[in-house]
């Protein structure tokens, strides 16, 4: 290679490598800011503030949602199978909003750890399959042998 | 080896080229799309969770997959530019920034209509979706830089250094949802895993997919045409050209 | 087929307008973008064969351009 372009070419490879560093330590920097949601252990770690209006995320609990009959209010427990979080919250919920599926839910933590939430989202994962593989997944699992795909990591 | 390289930098040798390939190009990349679109949102079965709303996928993943390649091949052009000066690179980022930046809300276009019915919101501040903007931003950039230096040279390299600035936003876009915790799930397709989904769905996806690149490709080899006949003009086989397609 | 009938398929179980407004905006942008793409190809093809046809006139016509504009008044008639 002729020497000049060599030269160009090396200098263009350190402005890449320069910005990408640059660029690499903000991120870094601001990975709480990027974060979109605290999950379950941090909130319980303490790590999240308090009064603050921040955002939770995590997989519904299995069982623990309580609907009130008389109102649109709902309660639930957020999970990521290390900590768990109690969200109430009163509104209409999405589509998707179910036990074992992911959510990530917009309020503040109060003095108790409750999240009092006033905006929820549902957050799917990136497997589709069709209604009757899903259905015949459930009953493998319900029988006892595990399921091959949604059980391996938890997919909120 | 080097002379191969030179020779492809030759606009009279690429706009041969592209007037041989571009009807290929065309008829495979819009039968491929038509296809993967028709078996996606009428055969395919639809999805356990999200019902026939998913559908929007054959469309999605495919202008955000381009929208992100497109902006790599214009990274790895204005190197080209910087280092070797090749004029084809420069004209090749030039044509096709509008592509990437019409790919790119597209992109976006469709996400906000599929979140509205399954996460239940058009937009949030996620790092997915917000890088992606970004990209959307650095395609604007790109064009509305070249627009505003009127001298060719300086033109090519500004964009080039601009495009380069810009790549590592690419990265970022990938990995955002494995780095951070975002509301956009991680991919559905990756070059090193199985996908997350079954043939049924993932057939008629890789099939709009392909059928988009070859139509990028066409259009890419079009707008370069234009390009090179504008910058050309002078030259003796542009005059030729033109005029031996008068009637 | 995934749906039964032609109302079952637009209507997408109620997600009809949000997938239909997806594939339409993509099916409108992206026709946009290749028709003016060849339009702008041939506008500039165009321009090209103008320029060079004067330029070709300008170097066969410079000896007639006098007789030219002698015969041809470019007078309004009325």
């Amino acid at each position: 290679m002729h020497p000049i372009r060599k030269k160009r070419l090396t200098i263009v490879l350190f402005l890449v490598a320069g910005i990408a560093i640059a660029v690499g330590l903000t991120t870094y920097a601001l990975r709480q800011n990027i974060n979109l949601f605290y999950d379950p252990t941090q909130i319980s770690a303490g790590e999240a503030p308090v009064d603050v209006r921040i955002r939770a995320g995590g997989m519904v609990e299995e069982g623990s949602v309580i609907r009130d009959p008389n109102s649109l209010k709902v309660e639930f427990r957020v999970t990521d199978f290390n900590a768990s979080v109690p969200v109430e919250y009163v509104g209409i919920l999405p589509d998707l909003f179910a036990e074992g599926q992911g959510v990530v839910a917009m309020g503040q933590l109060n003095g108790q750890g409750r999240f009092v939430a006033d905006q929820v989202l549902a957050k799917h994962d990136e497997n589709y399959m069709p209604p009757e593989v899903a259905d015949a997944l459930a009953k493998s699992a319900k029988n006892g042998q595990q399921p091959s795909k949604a059980g391996d990591a938890p997919a909120y | 080896m080097w002379q191969i390289f030179h020779k492809l930098g030759s606009p009279k040798w690429f706009f041969g080229i592209a007037t041989r390939l571009m009807p290929w190009l065309l008829a495979g990349g819009v039968l491929l799309m038509m296809a993967g679109i028709v078996w996606g949102l009428g055969f395919a079965p639809k999805d356990y969770l999200q019902g026939n709303s998913y559908r929007i996928i054959f469309i999605h993943v495919p202008t955000a997959f381009l929208a992100q390649s497109v902006y790599i091949m214009m990274a790895v052009a204005a190197v080209v530019t910087l280092v070797w000066r090749m004029k084809l690179a420069d004209v090749f980022v030039k044509a096709v920034a509008p592509v990437g930046l019409v790919l790119t809300f597209l992109a976006l276009f469709t996400g906000a209509v599929w979140g509205k019915p399954t996460w239940g919101t058009w937009w949030i501040w996620d790092a997915r979706l917000t890088s992606m903007l970004i990209l959307l931003f650095l395609y604007g950039g790109v064009i509305a830089l070249d627009r505003a230096i009127n001298d060719e040279k300086s033109a090519a390299r500004a964009v080039a250094v601009l495009v380069l600035v810009g790549v590592v936003n690419i990265p970022i876009i990938k990995y955002s949802v494995e780095w951070w915790n975002t509301l956009h799930q991680p991919a559905t397709f990756k070059l090193t895993e199985k996908p997350t989904m079954p043939a049924e769905m993932w057939v008629p996806l890789l099939l709009s997919v392909l059928g988009l690149y070859l139509v990028f490709g066409w259009l890419a080899c079009l707008r370069m045409q234009t390009e090179i006949l504008v910058r050309e003009q002078r030259t003796r086989w542009v005059r030729e050209h033109v005029m031996a397609g008068r009637t | 087929m995934a749906f039964e009938s032609l109302a079952a398929f637009l209507s997408m179980d109620g997600h009809g307008p949000y997938v239909w407004t997806c594939y339409g905006a993509f099916f409108v942008l992206m026709a946009v973008m290749m028709v003016w793409s060849v339009r702008r190809r041939r506008a500039v093809i165009e321009s090209c064969r103008r320029r060079y046809e004067s330029l070709e006139s300008r170097d066969v016509g410079a000896t007639t351009r006098a007789a030219a504009t002698f015969t041809r008044v470019n007078v309004s008639q009325d």
